[in-house]
């Protein structure tokens, strides 16, 4: 037996250690497509030197273009809480694939309680219900959408956790039920006429305060806290997890009841936002989410990721359709190129556990 | 080595269907006492642990851990009763360091209130992660580490270190060397000897018989499900042992029930 077999250093808890976080790799990767786009907006001949990220106009009170700033992060603030609740889910190696209907659903039910009665003096064309569920607290509706999302939750968890269906299925399975109940709701009209109050919490950007401060908190949560721990546990290894005294099925229920509140919240903003609900919205919303999560380096094995990186990756993707729509390129093309960044973020992923292995 | 009984085992017997993969095992182990558990492929052996540790349910039979009968009904129960075992596949998750595993499921916290939501003692946990490695004699370069980044001897040594961490009550050890390297195989068995002069009890079952000499007090040999030797170190060589092994040979005291 000797030192140098597992080391001389012993038990000293070195800091320099720590490895270079995941994190700052997406910074880099946002740094360089923000540049390039830079770049294209100074070569492409149709381009006329406008700049992607700088003013233009000659203000002396700035120097990013904020409008296209806020637009990038308003963009992808909605879509980012779904993201936040998705991160929790692929962490444990699992997926979530009814957040988008399930936005539509949530918002369909929650502007139906957030409604108000006189709409120019005159009586809301599109109320739901009676005068009852006119002119509501705003917390009324905030509060059924949340509860409904818990509900839509807790049996995607059961299903998943206790008659052990594959997530995939049981999502898939949510997915089609929340787009139904989404038409059913108002048989298929839209709802419109929110309160001011209700307007309020998706008015201008408040959809980025709630997106930033719901990441802050989940941060903490995933990192600080024994849910997060364990939550890392289960995705890293459920056997081992389960040996160590987790209660492994209830645990995995509250993610996917966590993730759904957070998706189901997306959707009260959205209505809020819109001011109208629609039974189409949020389409290919989990998609997004789920690309948020895995260009920001979430594994899908499960067990690796965290929030910064989700946020990051919803930045990303922000960046790139704003950049895309900057250098006029056609929606299809954007599709297609998004497509195929997706792509690439899993292949540089598993390039990269590769080499550690 | 005091007289006090860890864990004693009375007529332990378990059928699987009509296979008698256990029959009537009585087992003592004393305070302090290291013992090892020998025997062919399907002597037994393994079924013998999976009663104690409650990852199987027993047929028939009594066991008691320190005086106490016990059932266990999973082996989270034996776990909490202080009986840590350290599993041919290691418990550990591998995208999490080195406190974080060993804490796993029973983490320091503080807020309690916050429920599901309190929150995590690192500072605490990576302190009593540095005295149980310490206490072990185990050395990691760096406790942050994830598993995965670690060589087969360091895995086997942290779910080992779990053990120490937490002053089990009884320490059991399936092959904790059958997919070790040379120098890895010695560190783990450093290991051992340190929890012997700690006076922690320990099972361990092991084909290596150079190992077995070397680390514990006695030997328990089992055959066909039955057990047929119990040979204290000093009374026996590794020839006998394999005598009893292979049946060639059955103890005084087993001759009337070992096949």
């Amino acid at each position: 037996m000797t030192d140098t077999s597992h080391g001389t250093g012993g038990l000293i808890f070195d800091k320099t250690k720590r490895s270079w976080p995941n994190e700052m790799n997406i910074v880099l990767a946002l740094i360089i497509i923000i540049v390039i786009f830079e770049i294209l907006g100074q070569v492409l001949p149709y381009m006329k030197d406008q700049s992607f990220l700088f003013d233009t106009r000659g203000r002396y009170d700035s120097i990013f273009n904020e409008a296209r700033l806020q637009i990038i992060i308003l963009q992808v603030a909605i879509i980012g809480i779904i993201a936040l609740g998705v991160t929790q889910v692929i962490i444990t190696a699992g997926i979530d694939l009814s957040s988008g209907p399930l936005v539509a659903a949530t918002a369909m039910i929650a502007m139906s309680f957030g409604q108000t009665e006189l709409v120019n003096g005159f009586s809301n064309p599109k109320a739901l219900f009676g005068s009852w569920a006119m002119d509501l607290p705003v917390i009324v509706p905030i509060a059924i959408g949340l509860a409904f999302g818990a509900c839509i939750g807790a049996i995607n968890g059961t299903f998943i956790a206790f008659l052990r269906i594959p997530p995939f299925i049981a999502t898939l399975g949510m997915f089609l039920i929340c787009r139904g109940i989404a038409l059913w709701w108002s048989g298929g009209n839209p709802i419109s006429f929110p309160t001011e109050s209700y307007k309020f919490i998706g008015s201008g950007m408040m959809p980025v305060v709630w997106f930033l401060s719901l990441a802050a908190v989940f941060h903490v949560i995933m990192r600080y806290t024994v849910y997060g721990k364990h939550t890392y546990a289960i995705g890293s290894n459920e056997e081992a997890a389960r040996m160590s005294g987790i209660n492994v099925k209830r645990h995995k229920v509250m993610v996917y009841m966590i993730a759904s509140m957070l998706a189901a919240f997306a959707g009260v903003v959205l209505a809020a936002k819109s001011e109208t609900a629609q039974a189409g919205m949020g389409e290919f919303y989990e998609l997004f989410a789920i690309a948020m999560a895995v260009i920001g380096g979430i594994s899908l094995q499960g067990g690796r990721g965290s929030i910064i990186g989700t946020v990051l990756g919803a930045m990303v993707l922000g960046v790139i359709r704003s950049g895309f729509t900057y250098i006029k390129l056609d929606g299809s093309y954007q599709l297609m190129a998004m497509g195929g960044i997706i792509i690439a973020a899993i292949i540089l992923d598993q390039c990269r556990q590769r080499n550690k292995a | 080595m005091s007289d006090q009984i860890v864990l004693k085992t009375e007529d332990l017997t378990k059928h699987y269907g009509g296979v008698h993969a256990l029959e009537g095992a009585n087992f003592e182990l004393k305070m302090g006492e290291h013992v090892a558990i020998m025997g062919d492929n399907g002597a037994g052996k393994s079924t013998f642990v999976r009663q104690i540790t409650g990852v199987e349910q027993r047929t028939r039979g009594k066991i008691s851990l320190y005086g106490e009968d016990v059932s266990f009904a999973g082996p989270l129960d034996a776990r909490e009763a202080g009986i840590e075992t350290v599993f041919q596949t290691l418990a550990l998750a591998d995208d999490l360091d080195v406190p974080d595993n060993l804490f796993l499921g029973r983490e320091k916290t503080f807020a309690n209130w916050l429920g599901p939501f309190r929150l995590l003692d690192y500072k605490g946990m990576r302190q009593a992660t540095m005295d149980g490695l310490n206490r072990t004699g185990v050395k990691i370069p760096n406790i942050r580490n994830t598993i995965q980044n670690m060589s087969g001897g360091q895995r086997q040594c942290v779910a080992i270190a779990r053990t120490a961490t937490f002053h089990s009550r009884l320490t059991i050890m399936d092959e904790p060397t059958a997919a070790l390297g040379v120098q890895e195989t010695a560190q783990v068995e450093n290991i051992v000897k340190k929890l012997k002069e700690d006076g922690e009890p320990l099972i361990l079952i092991s084909h290596n018989m150079r190992q077995v000499f070397d680390l514990v007090d006695r030997i328990i040999v089992f055959r066909r499900g039955r057990i047929c030797a119990n040979l204290m170190k000093a009374e026996t060589d590794p020839q006998d042992v394999v005598a009893y092994i292979t049946g060639a040979k059955t103890g005084e005291e087993y001759k009337e029930t070992a096949l």
